[in-house]
């Protein structure tokens, strides 16, 4: 530690005034970034460290500053939350873990050091976080509401009818790299991409995962339309949770009436 | 001197009804584009996982990467002035539609900042995700009936378009620093207007063979001649 110490000392001395401000904390920054980081998302952030070739899903290029986990729009930056989030939550099905020994003001700083590698982060500012409104309760028909989107904006088309990510065009996909991505699968995780509550995923739908075929569908989901159709996600799932709960019991009575998911499903 | 002043006259009397304008005299540049050796084959899209777009299509639509018409014609190449006057950014919207599961146009044009209007008039569900690299990356659901995106691009490059949920759907839009420029047709013609007197370089590009170049120069309202052959290889 204290070797550290000297050498940020010393690139504190040897930085001119034309560095911008704190140069010793970017400095050490530096060393956390390349002890950490770069191993697989190379020394300049491009997403090509030594490790990248074997990894799959392929580690971020942060020359692009496109970010799957955001509470902003799509096409648009991060907030600092955002990525601080990402790195302290890691990306589920990923290699990228929770960084949970790094301490607070080492993940602030990577953050801010993250944000050197791409101009956007000079010209253009975050994003609006988008307004998540309180969470409607679980129902019967705010469930039967969301299995209906289900089938209307064709999630099953990826994500398979039963949610277990094996959908027509499933096989198909591809990131922004052209690097084959599979669709979540429900029925076998219980952590989502960017987190494991009900708003985490809320935040998915409106917001996109930029840079994978996940679109935003913010332009067409109206009212609770996004939170209908979590609580639905949700009995796609292994966990025993309250939606699930509500979902059972309806299916007891409800079971044959309901129309497949699918192409000649009608949702309800 | 005696037939620029008749320009001039002409020039007046046609825009009489308008506002008067400054730039009168301009001239244009036109030409075809082919290309020799061989042209990958195109191949016929399956459209069966998708009833409501197969069935708009009598016979399979062929994919667009390489559009060949007869007489070594290539259509789909988007010509525009690399280099001279840029002309001012247009302003009227340009329009990219969803249609058969299919991209019309396969490539969309315009200037930079120029308002562009995505619809979709199928029965399905798209998601439309266009793969720029300097200008910011966003991907939006588009089901049938949803409202037009409208949106724009502040950085010029050629933009790759991709549904993901069909995925031989695949377009273009040619963001340009430029107003002078066009797309040639499957006859492979193409012409730009409204080119003031200057030299300019135009730039003929095409998806899969790249870029040609040509100088011209106009001197007064004559329409000059530019044409391009690219050397087309099977793959």
């Amino acid at each position: 530690m204290r070797l550290v110490y000297i050498g940020l000392l010393v690139s504190a001395v040897a930085a001119s005034s034309t560095t911008q401000a704190q140069p010793s904390i970017l400095g050490g920054t530096r060393e956390d970034f390349r002890r950490y980081c770069a191993g697989c998302h190379g020394n300049a952030g491009d997403g090509q460290g030594e490790n990248a070739d074997y990894i799959d899903p392929k580690p971020r290029d942060f020359t692009l500053a496109t970010f799957k986990c955001r509470s902003t729009p799509s096409g648009s930056l991060p907030t600092d939350d955002d990525l601080y989030n990402t790195v302290r939550r890691g990306l589920v099905n990923s290699n990228m873990p929770a960084w949970r020994p790094l301490a607070d003001v080492q993940v602030h700083q990577l953050v801010e050091y993250i944000k050197t590698f791409s101009p956007r982060w000079k010209t253009e500012k975050p994003g609006t976080p988008i307004s998540i409104p309180p969470e409607p309760a679980v129902t019967t028909d705010d469930i039967l509401a969301g299995r209906a989107l289900f089938q209307k904006m064709e999630c099953w088309k990826c994500h398979g009818p039963e949610g277990r990510g094996n959908g027509p065009s499933a096989s198909t996909l591809t990131d922004s790299k052209d690097q084959p991505i599979k669709p979540f699968n429900f029925a076998a995780s219980s952590r989502f991409k960017c987190g494991s509550t009900n708003e985490d995923l809320y935040k998915i739908f409106m917001t996109g995962l930029d840079g994978t075929p996940m679109p935003s569908f913010a332009d067409n989901f109206k009212g609770d339309d996004a939170w209908h159709l979590v609580h639905f996600l949700r009995t796609l799932q292994q966990e025993e949770r309250p939606e699930k709960v509500v979902w059972q019991q309806y299916l007891s009575t409800h079971q044959g009436q309901l129309k497949p998911i699918g192409p000649d499903g009608g949702g309800q | 001197m005696m037939r620029a002043i008749g320009a001039v006259v002409l020039g007046a009397i046609a825009l009489a009804p308008s506002a008067p304008r400054t730039k009168i005299l301009a001239g244009s540049v036109s030409g075809t584009v082919t290309f020799t050796g061989t042209p990958p084959k195109m191949k016929p899209i399956d459209m069966a996982k998708e009833p409501s777009c197969a069935k708009q299509h009598a016979t399979p639509v062929e994919t667009e990467t390489v559009v060949a018409g007869p007489n070594d014609a290539l259509g789909f190449v988007v010509v525009y002035v690399s280099a001279g006057d840029m002309g001012t950014a247009a302003t009227q919207t340009v329009k990219f539609d969803q249609h058969g599961c299919q991209y019309l146009p396969h490539i969309q044009a315009m200037h930079t900042g120029q308002p562009l209007e995505i619809t979709n008039s199928d029965q399905t569900s798209h998601n439309i995700h266009p793969l720029p690299s300097k200008n910011p990356e966003w991907n939006k659901s588009q089901p049938p009936g949803a409202p037009p995106i409208e949106t724009k691009y502040d950085n010029a490059e050629f933009i790759p378009v991709k549904c993901n949920v069909h995925p031989w759907m695949h377009g273009y839009f040619a963001v340009l620093n430029t107003g002078h420029f066009a797309v040639t047709a499957n006859d492979g013609s193409y012409t730009i207007t409204g080119l003031p007197p200057g030299k300019y370089t135009l730039t003929a590009w095409q998806e899969k063979f790249g870029t040609q170049t040509a100088d011209i120069t106009i001197t007064g309202s004559e329409t000059a001649k530019a044409n391009f052959v690219f050397k087309a290889t099977p793959y």
